[in-house]
């Protein structure tokens, strides 16, 4: 029984549709990487799940539920995360009122959700009054993945968590990926990071003109030959 | 020196705490709904009048009346919303401004309707100003500022320490992640007009209060509150109302005798002053002293 599923998605912004019939199937528990070239729909295919992107054909079913064109705003409560790729903090407010404002629709799981946080996340204990705007790419990146985790979601979806961090950063990111999916929350993950992000999936997918071009177990996407040349650089 | 405290210093506080509260408001909407909304001075115009009518049909004191002015303007403020923000909620913020506009004339027509173009006032009569030592000062400017210290601390508690003005402040950062987070963007932006209406209702009346009525009142300060919000960082609510403050501040002092015998500024020219401080902040220091929102 999969948590997530999408069958053939075509939508957009405005007029032109970005995504062209996307196919997209996540289990309990599992760690999926989308993988393709600039353009090929992978955060556009993110958005349409989280509800932020129309959906004109197809349909996108979580948890046995229908949530094809579901305000985005509902979608947390069913256990359902998001982190954007860019502004994916509140600058303005401070890293614990981030962490915070990941339990809104339960306020009562705040205090378990800030413990777990700061655990998974030892570093913003210490900038807990900080300015979240105020901080490094790659402790906002903390930031926004714990406030994601403040309600034990049962998926997570992360676009390009590793954009614009040193190696030191994107190993760490990769590491937690995978702690996370240990205690059973999946993970979709967008990344261009490809090679490390495949290396610690499951499932692997590659858009392309957002349509789907080829799925397989992660590794046996990196170690695809044509996959290789064609998206992952040789 | 006690004539600049009792004759300009005081009036400007007076005058740089209504202000604040009134670019507070305009600060609040445009952080979290992303326009200029021209008409928040009607708003204070429409407080100011509702207080009136408690004041001459119940003979109540505007102090009193202050609370029923709240309650009457906050309805106007949703209805207003209702009608004509929210079918536009999508369009460009220029679009939304000139719509503000349209709702500001049709608030100004209404109270033109009710009680005509002439000046209106609460009480009749001069009231003696208190002697503290040399200061001397009128009791009601105490109140106004009191008043306003206290509702500056009510919107700090609601923006700094609750679950909704959290949710304010978040929409004003970014609204899909907002959104994204489960914050209910439609009960969010209700809320923001709510507490802006009140804001507006409150500025009115106390201008009302230090000044007369008329049915240009709240319009004839929406350009010092638009300065006072960008001079403090557009949709940053405490810069808005240090903004303010200073707007005012400058304003009364701009006609105190700093150089020579005369006035510095004609005070004829005061009101040229927000004009100046937008200007000068627009070229200097375009994000305004704390951070504005995008």
């Amino acid at each position: 029984m999969s948590l997530l599923q999408a069958r053939g998605v075509v939508g957009g912004y405005g007029e032109a549709d970005i995504l062209n019939g996307v196919d997209l199937t996540v289990a309990p528990g599992q760690v999926v990487v989308i993988i393709g070239a600039n353009g090929a729909g992978k955060s556009t295919a993110m958005k349409a799940i989280a509800g932020l992107v129309r959906v004109r054909l197809g349909s996108i079913t979580f948890d046995g539920a229908d949530i094809t064109n579901r305000p985005a705003e509902e979608m947390v409560g069913r256990g359902l995360a998001y982190v954007p790729q860019e502004r994916n903090v509140f600058a303005s407010l401070t890293v614990e009122e981030n962490l915070r404002m990941g339990a809104y629709v339960r306020p009562s799981a705040t205090a378990l959700g800030l413990e777990r946080a700061y655990a998974t996340f030892p570093d913003l204990v210490g900038k807990r009054r900080a300015a979240a705007g105020s901080l490094s790419g790659g402790q906002r990146q903390m930031v926004a993945v714990g406030r994601a985790l403040m309600l034990a979601p049962k998926l997570v979806m992360l676009d390009e968590p590793t954009a614009g961090l040193s190696p030191k950063f994107c190993n760490l990111i990769f590491h937690r990926v995978r702690a996370i999916a240990a205690q059973g929350i999946a993970v979709l993950m967008v990344e261009q990071n490809a090679r490390p992000a495949l290396a610690i999936a499951d499932r692997g997918v590659v858009l392309a003109m957002g349509r789907n071009r080829f799925e397989d177990a992660g590794t046996a996407v990196a170690a695809n030959p044509e996959i290789g040349r064609m998206f992952l650089g040789g | 020196m006690l004539e600049l405290v009792n004759f300009y210093l005081i009036p400007g506080l007076v005058l740089g705490a209504i202000y604040a509260l009134a670019a507070v408001g305009v600060s609040l909407i445009y952080g979290v709904m992303r326009f200029a909304n021209f008409a928040h001075g009607d708003l204070m115009t429409f407080g100011a009048y509702a207080a009136l009518f408690f004041v001459a049909g119940f003979g109540i004191s505007p102090w009193a009346a202050l609370p029923l002015a709240i309650l009457a303007t906050i309805p106007v403020a949703l209805a207003a919303d209702r009608a004509f923000f929210q079918p536009l909620r999508r369009s460009a913020p220029a679009v939304l401004l000139i719509s503000s506009f349209g709702v500001a004339l049709m608030i100004r027509a209404v109270v033109y309707l009710a009680y005509g173009p002439s000046p209106e006032s609460y009480t009749r009569g001069f009231t003696p100003p208190v002697f503290l030592g040399e200061i001397r000062f009128q009791l009601r400017h105490l109140y106004i500022l009191a008043g306003a210290l206290l509702v500056a601390f009510a919107v700090h508690l609601l923006l700094a320490h609750t679950r909704a003005g959290r949710a304010m402040r978040a929409m004003a950062d970014d609204p899909d992640l907002a959104r994204v987070t489960g914050v209910p963007v439609a009960g969010v932006i209700r809320l923001t007009w709510a507490v802006a209406a009140a804001l507006a209702a409150i500025a009115g009346v106390f201008l009302a209060i230090d000044t007369e009525l008329t049915p240009m009142l709240g319009f004839n300060v929406l350009l010092a509150a638009f300065a006072g919000a960008i001079l403090g960082g557009i949709g940053r609510p405490w810069g808005a109302a240090l903004g303010g403050l200073i707007l005012g501040l400058a304003e009364e002092l701009s006609s105190y005798p700093w150089l020579g015998e005369g006035p510095l500024l004609e005070p004829t020219y005061k009101a040229g002053v927000a004009f100046a401080v937008l200007v000068l902040v627009l070229i200097f220091r375009p994000q305004g002293l704390f951070r504005g929102v995008g």
